[in-house]
């Protein structure tokens, strides 16, 4: 068995109004920045999967961001590997 | 008839609704969101609330907990659901009625009496509504701004699942598209809605608009709009 951590990166459809984003937006100008537009404010989910290898792995985070993480009526998301490590709980009785 | 009220952690509309079916009429029982058991229930309702703390989303890890494999079954068999605020947000992202719920366009937790717009009066939670008559209820909530795709849109208002809109002069609290307020499933059997019904029960809370359609599911069940019973 070995560990893989994933980021699950949640965003709005693009079209879709981004209230949360547009409030961000608004509010840079007080901060003295005018250069900014288009923001859009999404969510980053990170977890570990434990697994045989990196495929069965990415099928449960694939699975996870598609059912649960996002809604697919109106966001999008990816899944990025973080980083992967042979587990210490393949080890066995000592 | 009855009407079991689930109760999720974080609902606080269960014991109103409990309340206002017994003022509708009929026998309420509360239905313990672990228990994968509708106690008999003619009619489910998921209240109003934050189920689960609306973590991640509204509604979507309450539609993992065990009751909603049976309510499933329930709506599948042709058994009312009634999803009102929080619970049309677990009704939609269980996918048992079409859409969801954004933020507010006003980015802000919209608390506020407003009026409804009843599209059709053909249907088991709409029979007992004057016809003509605009029902006043509160809203209050962050997530209710209702969305579907233009063409998903087009095809839920030519199906007649548009139930409620919100109506002039208060007008549309969220930004929903087509100033949706409650939509139907494909069958006509499950309903979500964003206002609350259960807090306008008694003339003495500023309106018992809301009792009505309470009173239509009683009456629909009585005097046999057919209660389709399951196959098998």
């Amino acid at each position: 068995m070995a560990s893989f951590r994933y980021a699950v990166s949640v965003m709005p459809k693009p079209g879709i109004l981004d209230p949360q984003g547009r409030a961000v937006e608004q509010s840079l100008p007080h901060l003295g920045v005018d250069s900014v537009h288009a923001v859009r404010v999404g969510r980053r989910v990170e977890l570990t999967i434990d697994a045989a290898g990196e495929t069965d792995a990415r099928a449960v985070a694939e699975r996870l961001a598609g059912e649960l993480f996002a809604n697919p009526l109106i966001e999008t998301w990816s899944v990025e590997l973080v980083s992967a490590a042979s587990s210490v709980r393949s080890a066995g009785p000592a | 008839m009855r009407v079991g009220v689930v109760v999720f952690p974080g609902s606080n509309c269960d014991r109103d609704a409990l309340h206002a079916a017994r003022l509708a009429g009929a026998e309420a029982v509360p239905l313990w969101h672990e228990t994968p058991d509708l106690r008999g229930a003619g009619l489910v309702i998921l209240p109003g609330g934050f189920a689960y703390g609306d973590y991640l989303r509204a509604g979507v890890l309450a539609r993992f907990s065990p009751i909603m494999a049976a309510v499933r079954d329930h709506a599948a068999r042709g058994g009312l659901v009634l999803g009102i605020c929080n619970g049309f947000q677990v009704l939609a992202e269980a996918g048992l009625v079409p859409g969801a719920l954004l933020r507010n366009a006003s980015l802000r937790f919209e608390h506020r009496w407003v009026r409804l717009s009843v599209e059709r009066r053909d249907t088991p939670f709409t029979r007992a509504v004057p016809e003509g008559m605009l029902l006043r209820m509160p809203v209050a909530h962050g997530e209710g701004c209702y969305y579907l795709p233009d063409a998903d849109l087009d095809r839920l208002e030519a199906s007649g699942q548009v139930l409620f809109r919100y109506a002039a002069p208060e007008g549309n609290p969220n930004g929903s598209l087509h100033d949706i307020a409650g939509v139907l499933d494909a069958g006509g059997r499950v309903c979500g809605l964003m206002p609350h019904p259960e807090r306008a029960a008694e003339a003495l809370l500023g309106s018992d608009d809301g009792l009505l359609l309470l009173r239509s599911v009683v009456e629909s069940t009585a005097d046999g709009i057919p209660r389709v019973s399951a196959p098998r």
